[in-house]
Parts: C-alpha cells; structure tokens; sequence
C-alpha cells in the first residue's frame, strides 16, 4: 500500500496517468495578454451575455468542462468523476456547472491552487484504480472575484500596487489511464503556511512560503534538484511573490534561474497593468493546461514542475484582522 | 484666482489621501473615507475649514472632509437655536441634501444601467 509514496510527502505513480484532453476558454484581457494565442478559445465579453459575472463565471468553468470531454474524445458517461472548484462562496461555480453534467462532483477548495490540486486528486483515482477517467475543472472571474473578497467594481476603489488582478476564464482537463497526452508522475500535497502576512492585497507574499515548502518537500522526497526539470511553473505569485518565492528558495541552497517561470507574472503584460500580476484559480490552470501542455507537444519541456499556489483568506477573515495562509500542491508532467 | 485655489486646495487634499493610502497599505477605503470626514468636522470645530472653504471654494467643499465640517457647522448653527438638542438635530441639517441626493441619483442609476466592469 506504501509502494506509492516516496518520502513523507510525495506519491509517485506506479502507471502515471495521462492529460488526455484539456480546453481553456478565456476572457478578453487574457486573450490580448502575452499567452493569448496558447488558449484554445477566447471570449470576447466579459459578462459572455449574462446580467450577472457569477453567472458568467459558471458558463466559463462548464463550457471549458464540455469542450476538454470534445478534446479528449468522450462523453460525460466515460468519466467517473468531476472534481472541480472555484473561489466564490460555497464554490457555487463548481456545484451548479455539475448539475448539468450530470457526472459524480467532488467539490475541492484550493483558492488558486484548484488546478494542481484537482489533477493530483484525478491521477490519484485514476492510478488507485478508483476510476477510469476524471475530469477537472476550474474557473475564476474577475468582476465576481473582487465584488467577494474586496469590493464591487462599481465603487471604484483604487487598486494597490501588490494588488493581483483576478484572470476571467475556465480551464478543464481530463485525466485518464489509457490515451495520448503527458503523464502525471509525481504529486506532492502541500501544507498550509501562514507568516503572518495580514495584507489581503499582498498575496504573492502569503502564498511565497508555501510555494517553498511545497519546493523543498518535493526536492528531498523525490531526491531531485532544479536542473532535473525543464520547468519550473509557479502560480499565481506575482512579480511582488516571485521575487520573495525566488530569495526563499536560494537561501536553502537552490538556484532556479531561467527554469522559474511564474503563471501570475506571465498572463498580462505591463502595459496591460495587471498591478503586480495575475491571479484566480484559471490563471494557473490556464497556463498550465494551455501555455505548458502545447510546448510540452512540441517537445519545447520534457519534465515540468507545476506548482500552483492559493491564498486562503475570506473576506471576513481579513477584516477580522486575521493572517492569510497560502497553500501549495505541487505535480510532475512528463512527456512519453 | 478662486478656480486656481481650489485646484490647488483640492488636490492637495486628494494627493494627501493618496500618499496615506500607499504609505499605510492595510487602511481600506472605508478608514479614508471616515478618518478624512472626521477631520474636517473637527477642523471646523475650531472654524478653520470654513475658512479654507472661503479661500478655496469647491477645492475645499468637494472632498468629504467638506461634508464633516458641514456636520459640524450644521451642529453648531442648531445649538445656537436650541442649545442641546442642536447635537441632535443638527448632525443632518446641512448634510441631509447630499445624502438625500446621493440615494436619489444612485437609486436612478441602478434602475437604468447593469453591472460591469
């Protein structure tokens, strides 16, 4: 039963399963941004024909769930489960897109880091034998992410310059035993670190530790160092997070160099002015399910790390005065 | 000269607010918002706002620190009539048109425009 886990933290896949198909499915900004031409579709409208964002985001995270089952070749009959989640209360973009599908939910909560957190939990069922095929999801939205953890767009509030600028979109992958498409290897959950950093507006810095620890778990169990990966992908810290992410790992004795790539600090460009970067659970999920898996197809990256990071706050946490903890799970795709 | 004042004066204000802003990153809108309606009420406690009014014109009476110190003269002019009960009476003698007119127009906004960002 142990024969999976290496180390104290990481699983290593006896028969690694594979992203068998994947769709991301875009707003605008993150269409004109620099990785726009990655994304399988882009949608021109934010509110996508809607009176409400909520309801926009929905049909970002439901579509982009259809069309990954379109790329994969399968029906909602094929796959066992659908784990997805959001960052709205309740993760009611998760829930309601799952009424309509109509596969068993498994409703996670990892702020920004659902995308890693989904698939490792799918390679999990899949490898353990508990399913035959798993389709994770994912959206964010950034007009309903800031009426819910900050303020409604309309009462214009000036933005800070650590503020993260929340990415419009959904992204979906199914993860399967048998077909084409990357492996997932290996998978290292991550705990959850709390510095003590009380500035919501500042979650690169939050989530920085636990982008490290995650690192470092996973360096030590799976006995590789940076130059074992020809990316590293973090997510979303930011140009503020990014930074720290990198001073933190250095002073335990790794150099990340050119390898590092941030999902935050990729999405937008500056002209864009994202403020620091972005963030939002698609903005990881996007560029990994979009930017990686195409370069990994075209042999660019063989062996990639991705670790997407989440910030646990609520809005009532914050005013409470409370800290906000980060959280990180990390996952290996291999080509082959 | 009163337009060039109250640019000045105003945006002296707003950039003030601005710097505090940035400077201390954990103050919400909500903290500005009160903590510069509550200095002008106290400024004009000691009559000092109406006076920069008078030099400044709307530089002064535009930012919210206009609005406290209508609080306060509103007060003051309702305890001249009543003594006491002018604390009371007068908190919305002044201030009542902005609020009354704030729901009003925001109210009709609502009704004719959706949400968006």
């Amino acid at each position: 039963m142990t024969a999976k886990r290496v180390g104290q933290f990481t699983v290593q896949f006896s028969q690694p399963p594979r992203i068998v198909g994947a769709f991301t499915l875009m707003g605008p900004r993150e269409g004109q941004g620099p990785l726009g031409k990655y994304f399988d579709a882009i949608v021109d409208d934010y509110m996508w024909g809607e009176y409400q964002p909520e309801k926009a985001e929905r049909k970002f995270l439901e579509h982009a769930a259809r069309r990954a089952l379109e790329r994969a070749g399968v029906s909602e009959n094929d796959v066992d489960y659908f784990i997805a989640g959001d960052l709205m209360n309740q993760i009611v973009s998760s829930t309601f897109s799952a009424r309509s599908l109509g596969i068993p939910h498994i409703g996670v909560f990892a702020a920004c880091a659902t995308s890693t957190l989904g698939l490792s939990l799918a390679a999990m069922l899949v490898d353990g034998g508990f399913a035959r095929r798993v389709l994770v999801a994912t959206a964010s939205h950034y007009q309903t992410a800031e009426r819910q953890y900050r303020y409604p767009i309309e009462l214009n509030i000036q933005r800070k310059p650590t503020n993260q600028w929340t990415a419009t979109g959904g992204a979906a992958a199914v993860v399967a035993a048998e077909g084409e498409g990357p492996r997932i290897s290996h998978v290292t959950v991550g705990r959850v670190m709390d510095w003590g950093v009380k500035d919501a507006n500042h979650m690169g810095a939050a989530m920085a530790p636990a982008a490290m620890d995650t690192l470092l778990r996973h360096f030590q169990d799976t006995n590789t160092t940076p130059a074992d990966f020809d990316l590293i992908l973090t997510g979303d810290l930011a140009q503020h997070g990014s930074k720290l992410f990198r001073e933190l790992v250095k002073r335990e004795g790794h150099t990340l160099g050119g390898k590092h790539m941030d999902a935050g600090a990729s999405l937008y460009s500056p002209e864009q002015q994202p403020g620091a970067g972005a963030s939002g659970a698609v903005c990881s999920a996007s560029v990994l399910l979009a930017y990686v898996l195409k370069e990994m197809a075209k042999g660019r990256y063989r062996r990639v790390l991705a670790l997407a990071t989440g910030c646990l706050h609520n809005a009532l946490t914050t005013q409470q005065g409370d800290s906000c903890p980060g959280v990180c799970h990390a996952l290996v795709l291999e080509n082959g | 000269m009163i337009y060039f004042w109250a640019f000045v004066v105003g945006g002296l204000i707003c950039a003030l607010m601005e710097y505090i802003s940035l400077k201390f990153q954990q103050l919400t809108p909500g903290h500005l918002l009160v903590g510069l309606t509550v200095t002008g009420a106290i400024v004009n406690g000691f009559g000092l706002y109406d006076r920069l009014v008078e030099f400044a014109g709307a530089g002064a009476l535009l930012p919210v620190s206009g609005f406290g110190a209508a609080i306060t003269r509103g007060v003051m002019e309702e305890m001249r009539r009543l003594g006491w009960e002018g604390l009371l009476t007068g908190t919305l003698e002044l201030v009542g048109l902005g609020i009354a007119a704030g729901v009003l127009f925001s109210t009709v906004a609502a009704l004719v425009s959706a949400p968006r960002g």
